[in-house]
Formats: structure tokens, sequence, C-alpha cells
């Protein structure tokens, strides 16, 4: 028998075929005729070991036989039909290949193979078995249901470019991911292959598609890493294009999420997502939407997280360098409840159309609520809300921070009701928190207070300027407006922010897609 | 313990290794160039005044200044380059 052999037959079968049952002996006969020849005869079994074993003892089978029961390597020849034949050169180049049962194409492969070797075509077919021309094959077993899923797993892993992290039989993976110091202090969903791989399902984008550059290592972040993530945040594959657009808005310049994730103060990413994706994915709008209880909305929130954290490198303690943080740094994301909204929601009012979904990135502080169950009128609401929004960062800094003022539907409605729109609440609240210039400089009682080089100033500040009435915003769209929460009470909650405009963190919006 | 799918996860960090990089050995005395960087915090600037004026007490210490366009972003990369080029030594005000 020489060393190599000089070709080789693959025959892919499976038990309950009878063109199998049929054709098999015929390739014993052939192995025993050619073998020593330089033939190798091997079968392909697609049927479980112990069936394969009864089909060869029924048989007398002598040849080898590949356990194929999963088909992966029927899945990488393209089998269709079995009985198929593949007769192959050493290196893989295939000389000839046929399906089912056709007499003259095995007598053929025989002669074929016989003059390759160099020797006389062996007569392996008798008159007296009988054999038709022609029976065709059975199908493959690649097209079972489980079997085709499991082999488009297979394929699609190979799309996966992450390192794989083997988890030992006697460990835990989701304390594995505590010792690496790659949770937030919650434990995480184990993103196996199966889990991440249906998560990229939920997108078009291809795995190796650079989604933005991630501060504050400035890492380019692909859709399989935010996908991993996802899956870590406990998301559902359909969140997983919300996820996206969130990361893509908080990496955006203007959202210096450097700055965001590096400063000593309180700012977390917060997700106001808004247009039909909200019903899709059955996120909450209504009673408490900036607490618990709903799977989006706290698992999404989470993830655009757990991205800074695990691919930026937003460790608290090490870049983050937050003093105090808030709960918030866990997960922060809600809806507008938009059909409570009586004016265009916050997309809408930031160019987007109404049939848009999107996500609007801020840089928010936890939320604090404000109660005013006294108001008649929008003048006297805004009042109340004024007075509140004042204390945002310290009631004596002005024109430094922005915030979200989340309107519940009853707050909002008492001010549509006299007719105003956003803009009139936002002028009333910039009115109620103006102050002249001399309350809000630093003095004897209060320290704390408006830097005088903030306003131009050098030296002491003119007297005809300490009258000078400045509101709590620089400009009224420092002070953004959505609708959230149920139906009833007269509760609506303020977010303050971080440094306005454009040397601190601007609003981003991008569109989920 | 789970199915043999389950004993395989994914990484999901950057999976870079960091560069180490080794502190220059500190100067037995402060010498040559030293760099005062502001990095626009509130009174930032009277800290650094101070220690101008304490530095140049030190007839052989030149002081250059520099400022950060804002405390809230990553100095820009030619501010970075001009210090690690032209200063042998930097001082950076945090905080207010």
């Amino acid at each position: 028998m020489p060393a190599l052999p000089a070709l080789e037959l693959l025959v892919f079968w499976k038990h309950n075929c009878a063109t199998c049952e049929l054709a098999l002996p015929l390739v014993e006969r052939l192995h025993r005729a050619l073998t020593e020849r330089g033939l190798r005869v091997r079968g392909v079994s697609q049927s479980a070991s112990d069936e394969t074993a009864g089909f060869v003892a029924r048989h007398g089978l002598t040849f080898a036989q590949l356990d194929d029961s999963e088909c992966a390597a029927s899945a990488d020849y393209e089998i269709e039909v079995v009985p198929s034949f593949v007769l192959a050169a050493p290196d893989g180049t295939v000389r000839m290949a046929f399906e089912g049962w056709v007499r003259r194409d095995f007598d053929a492969l025989v002669a074929l193979a016989a003059g390759e070797l160099g020797v006389g075509a062996p007569a392996i077919i008798r008159d007296a078995d009988g054999l038709p021309e022609f029976r065709p094959g059975c199908g493959s077993r690649t097209f079972d249901p489980d079997i085709a899923r499991r082999l488009e797993i297979r394929r699609a892993k190979t799309a996966l470019a992450a390192r794989r992290i083997e988890v030992g039989d006697l460990d835990d993976a989701i304390e594995l991911f505590f010792a690496k110091g790659l949770t937030d202090g919650l434990p995480i969903v184990p993103p196996t292959e199966g889990r991440v791989m249906r998560m990229l399902a939920a997108t078009p984008r291809a795995p190796q598609d650079v989604v933005a550059v991630v501060p504050p290592n400035l890492v380019p972040v692909t859709v399989e890493k935010v996908a991993i993530n996802a899956v870590m945040a406990g998301c559902k594959p359909e969140y997983f294009p919300v996820v996206l657009a969130s990361v893509e808005a908080a990496c955006d310049e203007r959202f210096n999420l450097h700055g965001v994730v590096a400063t000593t103060y309180f700012p977390a990413p917060l997700i106001i997502v808004n247009g039909p994706i909200r019903h899709q994915i059955r996120m909450n709008a209504g009673h408490n939407a900036l607490g618990q209880g709903n799977r989006a909305n706290a698992t999404i929130g989470r993830a655009l997280p757990l991205v800074i954290r695990n691919v930026g490198g937003g460790r608290p303690g090490e870049i983050d360098k937050c003093t105090l943080g808030h709960p918030g740094k866990y997960t922060y994301c809600f809806a507008e409840n938009e059909e409570a909204n009586p004016w265009e929601p916050l997309h809408v009012e930031r160019g987007f159309a109404l049939q848009d979904s999107t996500v609007t990135l801020f840089a928010g502080e936890a939320p604090r609520g404000v109660m005013d169950q006294a108001s008649r009128t929008a003048q006297s609401l805004c009042e109340s809300l004024g007075r509140a929004i004042e204390s945002v960062m310290h009631p004596k800094l002005h024109g430094l921070v922005d915030a979200v003022l989340v309107l519940s539907p009853e707050h909002a409605r008492k001010c549509a009701a006299d007719g105003w729109g956003k803009a009139e609440v936002r002028r009333a609240i910039q009115q109620a928190t103006a102050r002249p210039l001399r309350e809000l400089l630093p003095d004897e009682r209060c320290a704390e207070g408006m830097p005088p080089q903030l306003l131009g100033l050098t030296g002491d500040v003119p007297e005809a300027m300490l009258g000078m009435p400045l509101p709590k915003f620089r400009t009224d769209d420092q002070l953004t407006i959505v609708v959230a929460g149920s139906n009833a009470g007269m509760f609506s909650a303020i977010i303050g922010g971080w440094v306005a405009g454009e040397i601190g963190s601007q609003m981003v919006t991008r569109k989920v897609v | 313990m789970g199915t043999p799918d389950d004993r395989i996860v994914l990484d999901p960090t950057d999976e870079r290794t960091p560069i180490r990089r080794t502190p220059v050995a500190r100067p037995p005395r402060l010498r040559g160039v030293v760099g005062l960087l502001d990095i626009r915090k509130p009174r930032g600037d009277v800290f650094l005044d101070r220690l101008e004026q304490r530095i140049r007490l030190r007839t052989d210490v030149e002081v250059r200044r520099y400022v950060k366009p804002t405390f809230t972003r990553p100095a820009p990369i030619d501010l970075r380059r001009e210090i690690a080029t032209t200063c042998d030594f930097v001082i950076e005000a945090l905080a207010d």
C-alpha cells in the first residue's frame, strides 16, 4: 500500500436512505478492489454514531467512516443529496463528482480512478445485482431545520473577530467578568457566540464596521464589540439599533464624551428616545419613566456605559474621576411620552421627521423632583419650575450650565391650556430665574458665585452692571423640554447638565437606522 | 454548568495591550525650562502666578506659561508637543 493515497473517494450518506443502502455495498467492493492500488475510500456519515454503526455492520462496510452528524463537512462540500460521490486528488482537486445513484457515472468513476492509478478497471457491478440505471438520492441532512440553523451559526461565527475566552468547567462566567473588571458592578449576561450573533442579526451592518471612536482612549469600536456589550447589558436584539445610535451620538465630538467621563462633576450620558421605535421595542414613557421596571429602558441605558467602560477605558477611579457620580451612571435612558406632549416632540424640534426614530444624548446629573399642585396658570407653574431650576449646579451660578426639564403630562397640559408653547415656557423660566448680577457675585455670605472674568470683566464690576439681570441659562435653548411620565401627578423633573455650549458638552441627536 | 456553547464567551474590551511607559527619572534639582500649564479652571492662574514668582527667584530657571483652551477637553496635540519639546519640567494647575 502506498504511503500516501494517490486518489481519495468521499461518499456522503445517511442511514435512512434507500439509495445509500443500494450504493454503499458497491463502494465497499470498490474499496476492496483498489485500496491497495492507492485509492482511499472514506464514508462521510450524516447519521448519529449508533445509526452509522448499525448501517456499517448491516452492510459489512470496512472502509473508514467519518462522523459528520453536524454536517459541517457536508456543508463545506455543498452536499444537497445523499449519496454523493466526490473523487479527489490528494491536493483536494475534484476529479469527478455525482449524486444519487447513476450507474453510468459510477462506472465512469471506477474507470477514471483505475486509469489514474494505472490499473485496469475492476468489475464492481455484477449482473446478478440487478441494479437500476438510475435512482434519485435523498435530501442531505444539511437541510434539516435544526442542522441548518446550527450551520448558519457556525458560518456566522467565523465573522466574529473578538477574542474567545474559555470559561472553565468549574467557573462561572458571571463571576469571571467581575474578576476581570468588565462589569459596572451588576452581574452581566455572558456574551456567548450564539447571543452575540443573534444581536448582530438585528442590524444590517457588518460585524467589523466601525461605529465610532470611543473616548477616553479613542478606540475604534466595531458593531461586534457594541453587540458583545449589549448582550452583557441584557439587551434584546431588537434594541440593538438604538444602542448603536446611542454609541454614535455619545462619541460625536460635540458631546465631548472625554470630558463627560473624566470630570469630577456628576454627568452621565442620558439617552432620550423618540419616534416609533419606542413602541416597537416597548419602551416606557409613562408611569415611572425615569425609574426601574422596563427592560428596554434599563438595558439600552446600561449598554452605552459598558461600551464606554470596556472599550473606551472610562473606568471609575481611573479616567472617570467623578467625585460622587449618581445612579444614572448604571443606566440612564427613557422614552419621551410624545402622545401626552401637547407640543412637538424633542426629535422634531431638533430637525427630524415625526416618523423618524432618534436618540438624543445629554450629559445629565440625576433627576430632581419639583412639586407644584397648586398653580392654576402657566405663569405660576413656570415660576415654580424656575425657582427649582435655579439651584442646578449652584443657585448663584448662571449662564454656565444647561438642563433638561422633564414635564409631566399634567404640567405640560397646564401650560398648553393657557396657549403656551415651549418657547413661552422657556422664556417664563428664564424670567423667573433672572437675578441682578450683584446677587450672583461671590460675597462674604457665600463665596461661590459668578466669577467676574466669566462676564469678560477684570477687576471690580462697574456699578452700572450690578443691576443687570442674568437668567439661569445663557440662551433659552440651553433649557430642553421633554414630556414623560404618567398622566396623573403634578410633579416634573429637572436634569441638570454640565458645562453648557461648545466648551462643555452639547446635546446630540442621531437617527436610529 | 451550561452547554459547551456557554463555555466560550467573547471579549468585550478593545483587546489592546497598553504601552508601558516609564516616567523620566526625577532630576535632583530644578533647572532649565519650567512650563506652567493653566487648564482654565477658575483661579488656576492665581496659583500659577504665585508659583511663577517663586520660581523666578531662581535665576537659572526659565519659566514659560501655557493655557489649555478649556478644562473640559484634553489639551490640543500641538500644545502637548510644544510643551514636551520645549520644557524640562511642567506644572499643571489642576483645580479651583
